[in-house]
């Protein structure tokens, strides 16, 4: 399995653009990781799941604007160079 | 416009420009005279004193000039001999304190993702530390305080603390590590050089993502550790001892030798990981370990280390044995 870096940063994008598509009230509410269903106890442990749902949260929030331009670039990319 | 009078013009504006940057350089800026080396030193000195002279008398000239077509050619041919080593000079001086200037925005940008200070901690070695923690990390079994000890809240530098993580061994082994896999394959006759990038970039791929992955375990388990990134890619680095050995054991030992070595170097890495991530992953839970803790908690943390600890020598046997067939 030879790796080149740039099949890391295509995987990287993959799975960043992954989870940018999980919607809020369609999809994870509907299976119980919403945003409202995170708060928890108060405990000073939050939990694999807590941690979880903020992970995609944060990351939906983040890589919003991000996501669009790195899209962008990769699509020309792989349309002039194939 | 003739090609005269555009030669003339940049001559010009050459001039002009020179001219600026020795008055830039004549301000108080200490760096920029401290970085040329000592033998540009008279340089300057002739240029600061011998090219403003001169440069304005060409200025004027060129400026008086310029008025007058049927001079052009000779004055233009007059003006470039005389520039032409006070130009270069200027150039030069102009050059370096470009150079310095692109150092310290280079610093000051790399300083925004990580800390500088941080990082000159890693490497931070001696020979004595390093010839010790090569001995740990191949015969780790006699080893007795795996303790890292702190010195007024922060941690000791590896060359007061032989349990301290450093960057210099693992980047060190990574480059002997690329070498001798091109020495190897050089050996067998299958050498080109893009093997060897794929080869380089194929091992820092691996440290990448085992590093993503084990932040990523250390984040969701919410494990309140002082292991920091650095941390987690020296860690992962110290991975690359054991792969020289192994390959150097397969090269000069044959098939036997190599598989051998790879069982050794295997299990005094093992032991060394679990050893090593138990002193900083385990002991936080005994600091708030309360009557309600889910007992879910210290099995996950044991197999976060014991995990990481097994995927050592699968990475060690995936990179190394395509250079011993």
């Amino acid at each position: 399995m030879a790796f080149t870096l740039y099949s890391l940063i295509q995987a990287a994008i993959l799975c960043i653009n992954a989870v940018a598509v999980l919607h809020e009230e369609r999809f994870l509410s509907k299976i119980g990781w919403g945003v409202d269903q995170s708060v928890g106890g108060f405990g000073d442990e939050p939990g694999i799941k807590v941690q979880l749902m903020n992970l995609i949260r944060s990351v939906r929030t983040v890589m919003r604007v991000p996501l669009i331009a790195v899209n962008s670039v990769c699509i020309v990319l792989l349309l002039l160079f194939g | 416009m003739g090609t005269e009078q555009v030669r003339f013009a940049s001559t010009v504006l050459l001039a002009e420009l020179a001219q600026f940057c020795v008055a830039q350089i004549q301000q108080a800026k200490p760096r920029a005279r401290a970085a040329p080396p000592a033998g540009d030193s008279v340089l300057f000195e002739d240029t600061s004193s011998a090219a403003p002279a001169m440069n304005s008398q060409g200025y004027y000239t060129s400026g008086y000039n310029m008025g007058e077509p049927s001079n052009d050619m000779q004055g233009g041919g007059g003006m470039n001999n005389l520039f032409a080593d006070p130009m270069a000079n200027a150039a030069m001086m102009y050059g370096s304190s470009l150079a310095n200037q692109g150092k310290d925005m280079v610093n000051k940008e790399i300083s925004r993702f990580m800390s500088v200070n941080k990082l000159k901690y890693f490497f931070a070695v001696d020979t004595r530390y390093v010839l010790k923690k090569l001995m740990i990390l191949m015969f780790p079994y006699t080893h007795q305080d795996w303790e890292v000890r702190y010195h007024r809240d922060t941690p000791l530098t590896p060359r007061q603390d032989v349990n301290a993580s450093d960057l210099y061994i693992p980047t060190m082994a990574f480059i002997t590590y690329i070498l001798l896999a091109g020495m190897a394959l050089g050996i067998q006759k299958r050498f080109s050089p893009e093997v060897l990038g794929l080869c380089a970039s194929t091992a820092l791929v691996w440290v990448i993502i085992e590093v993503l992955v084990m932040l990523l375990s250390l984040y969701l388990l919410t494990v309140h550790t002082d292991l920091s990134t650095f941390d987690l890619i020296a860690y992962s680095g110290y991975k690359y001892v054991g792969m020289i050995f192994t390959v150097l054991c397969g090269l000069l030992f044959g098939s036997d030798g190599y598989f051998v070595a790879l069982a050794w170097s295997s299990f005094a890495l093992m032991f060394f990981i679990v050893r090593s991530l138990k002193m900083k992953i385990l002991p936080s839970l005994s600091s708030d370990s309360m009557g309600m803790g889910s007992n879910a908690k210290p099995q996950l943390r044991l197999y976060i280390t014991v995990a990481s600890a097994l995927f050592q020598p699968i990475i060690i046997y995936w990179l190394t044995s395509h250079l011993v067939r």
